[in-house]
């Protein structure tokens, strides 16, 4: 086997195996760093080749920072007046 | 909260919990952030409001794992059924640009509709995801705090991220050219 045949094998293994729905449902793995060295290897081959996986990350990623943007919810008054009062007084009860 | 009884049985529950910061500061030790103490004591909190008002059932899931494992991140009819290309993309997702979804959910409209994305879904799941992704604890900390293990963890949020992530899709979609 010629070197380059012996690499394409090695890319058909790695890359060959990753479906999309394998992609799919390990996205989280994969950016949480939690995969091992080789299933990181993989999916990364299989990110190469796949714009739809790349379109795909590239959406989590988008939900994951737009979550992080939400503002705080503002507290009712009702509660804020309460819990002031009790601060206020140093009683919690 | 769509119901009038959970949405105040939750703000005594934040009520209970500022008082009790509040109470415990002195004894509070530097170990882990103030917000994940204060995380923790909002959970016990609310899993002993679950169990004491088990008709609530909006706490009744606090920490719990069970359920939605085996649903699917991405609906399955997007795939390929068959053939050489079985389970990659037969309908992949459209590729966002710079200011998607982030353009669209600076509107009102928007936050909204992200909000009510989180609130329906199940209890395990959101707590996961505000925890993490809103409130941007990391997976140690919400760990220690819900009392589940990495990998348990990780597959709530993914479940939650899906979820939301397919919302947002679908949002995003409605308006939005076709290639």
């Amino acid at each position: 086997m010629t070197r380059d045949e012996l690499k394409n094998r090695a890319i058909d293994y790695l890359a060959g195996k990753v479906t999309c729905k394998e992609f799919t449902e390990a996205a989280t793995d994969y950016l949480e760093g939690s995969q091992t060295w080789l299933g990181w290897v993989r999916f990364q081959m299989h990110l190469g080749l796949c714009p739809g996986c790349r379109a795909y990350l590239r959406q989590m990623k988008k939900t994951i920072h737009t979550l992080g943007r939400l503002p705080e919810e503002p507290i009712p008054p009702a509660v804020r007046d309460e819990l002031l009062q009790r601060f206020r007084t140093g009683k919690s009860r | 909260m769509a119901h009038v009884s959970d949405r105040s049985v939750a703000e005594e529950v934040v009520q209970e919990t500022w008082i009790a910061v509040l109470e415990g500061l002195d004894r509070f030790e530097s170990r882990s952030s103030l917000k994940t103490w204060i995380f923790s004591i909002l959970t016990n909190k609310a899993k002993t409001r679950g169990v004491r008002e088990s008709r609530h059932v909006t706490f009744s899931g606090v920490g719990s794992t069970d359920g939605e494992a085996d649903e699917p991140a991405v609906d399955p009819s997007r795939f390929m059924a068959s053939g050489f290309w079985v389970d990659h993309w037969a309908s992949p997702p459209h590729l966002w640009d710079d200011d998607t979804p982030e353009k669209q959910f600076l509107t009102k409209e928007g936050m909204l509709y992200l909000e009510k994305a989180i609130q329906a879904l199940p209890l395990n799941l959101r707590q996961v995801l505000v925890m993490r992704d809103v409130e941007g604890l990391g997976s140690k900390e919400v760990c220690a705090i819900l009392e589940i293990t990495e990998a348990n963890q990780r597959v709530l949020l993914h479940r939650a991220r899906s979820k939301v992530r397919q919302a947002l899709e679908q949002y995003v979609g409605g308006g939005r050219r076709q290639p």
